[in-house]
């Protein structure tokens, strides 16, 4: 079948075939055609043409988000303002399965996209990645799996999606695959509210499944903890989801998805340095860290200020993982077994690190 | 792991460079920093200036931790 939609595609510098985290502050730049994700697109979904692949680096667009969104929108413009037969029908962005950046990227330029032009733009997300809560009011986003392994049904679904808009069809959450954005919908049932509700009980106090038709949201805030009172005598620990471990890793955390966190001693150190120290992160270039781990996870400095009487005193073990893809489960769990040590040894602040 | 630790009663500062991650996620005291790739430094400048940078991050996260806040806060 020939194509009918035209679409643009973003993808962050690993999918578009530019680079590692090496390129990872590139600017963004608009290729000719289908790359990548985009290249099997087509494939999968042959009413979609790529005719244009925007691609920009994962650091570049989470830290200077404004200067990209204004630059993207400047280069996206003439397609999507063309004469009507070469215009652009949509956008499709990702999919960025649980990656956080490239999650906010996908978010963002959808979001601005949608805005601007008035046009469909769809990406696709694993439902823990952190931009979901950020963006699904604003964005559609499709349901991806949590990584690269899930690529082919995570495009088919998100193109789909898109097509369905294009095409004036209506979506439903549970008949579509997306994440909900929240809004209500007026229609008339078969039966009133009441007998519904009454039904659903039944089928409860029976043992049966039954599904709500109004999901309550999940706040899994937690109360800030009280400021510490007096600095000056404060036990103080360091944590860091940065990926510092001993020179050769003993513990073997993992460049991504870590399984575990690592406990070292600080005892006796009154700095990382390169000999002793380096970065197991998969998810950042990790040359500046391996140079001066002290840029991930401060010590050098703590340990002056310890020394100045800023603070009270610095429990003598720091606790390592890497926050990269890690599953919100593992670091509730690595979260809490940390707390059980820093409760054991009275410590009452943490500076916690992330890159 | 921010929450996990701070539902323990022990304040926690979050220091970070993509803020909008931390606030979705619900850490309480967030200090943005540098950039991703090297939070609490800076390979452009010299040394002893990167450093001095360094310091006056952390006590500024010292100074979140000793902040009375009932809600999420950038510091």
């Amino acid at each position: 079948m020939a194509a009918r939609y035209r679409a643009i595609f973003c993808l962050n510098q690993f999918f578009g075939g530019l680079g590692g985290e090496d390129k990872a502050y590139l600017a963004p730049q608009l290729l000719e055609g289908a790359r990548g994700p985009g290249i099997f697109l087509e494939r999968l979904v042959p009413e979609v043409e790529v005719v244009a692949t925007l691609v920009c680096g994962d650091n570049y667009l989470a830290e200077k988000t404004e200067l990209a969104i204004s630059e993207i929108l400047a280069l996206l413009r003439p397609w999507f303002e063309n004469e009507e037969k070469d215009r652009v029908h949509l956008l499709l962005a990702g999919p960025a399965f649980n990656a956080g950046r490239y999650g906010l990227a996908c978010g963002a330029i959808c979001k601005a996209v949608r805005e601007c032009f008035a046009v469909p733009a769809v990406t696709a997300m694993y439902p823990e990645n952190p931009a979901v809560e950020e963006y699904r009011k604003d964005v559609l986003i499709a349901r991806a799996g949590e990584d690269v392994m899930a690529m082919e049904e995570s495009l088919k679904n998100m193109a789909g999606l898109a097509c369905k808009l294009l095409q004036g069809e209506e979506l439903l959450p549970g008949r579509d695959d997306y994440i909900p954005q929240g809004r209500r919908k007026n229609y008339f049932a078969e039966k009133s509210g009441a007998v519904r509700a009454v039904d659903m009980l039944l089928k409860k106090l029976a043992g049966e499944p039954f599904s709500t038709e109004y999901v309550m949201p999940v706040f899994d805030r937690v109360a800030p903890a009280p400021a510490v009172q007096d600095m000056a005598i404060a036990r103080l620990a360091l944590v860091t989801s940065g990926g510092i471990v001993p020179h050769g890793n003993p513990d073997r955390i993992e460049a991504a998805n870590a399984s575990r966190f690592g406990a070292y001693p600080l005892q006796g150190l009154s700095a990382f340095s390169a000999e002793t120290h380096q970065s197991a992160h998969g998810g950042y270039d990790a040359t500046f860290a391996n140079e001066n781990p002290n840029r991930i996870l401060p010590l050098d400095v703590v340990r002056e200020l310890e020394a100045e009487g800023a603070f009270g005193s610095l429990h003598d073990t720091y606790y390592a993982t890497v926050g990269n893809g890690t599953s919100v489960a593992n670091a509730k769990k690595y979260g809490s077994e940390i707390a059980k040590r820093l409760l054991a040894d009275g410590v009452q602040a943490v500076i916690l690190t992330s890159t | 792991m921010t929450k996990a630790i701070e539902e323990k009663g022990i304040a926690v500062v979050h220091a970070c460079s993509i803020v909008p991650i931390s606030k979705t996620v619900g850490a309480n005291r967030i200090l943005p920093t540098v950039a991703i790739p090297h939070p609490f430094g800076d390979p452009d400048k010299d040394p002893e200036e990167e450093k001095k940078m360094r310091k006056e991050l952390v006590e500024k996260a010292l100074r979140a931790l000793a902040t009375p806040i009932d809600q999420q806060q950038v510091f």
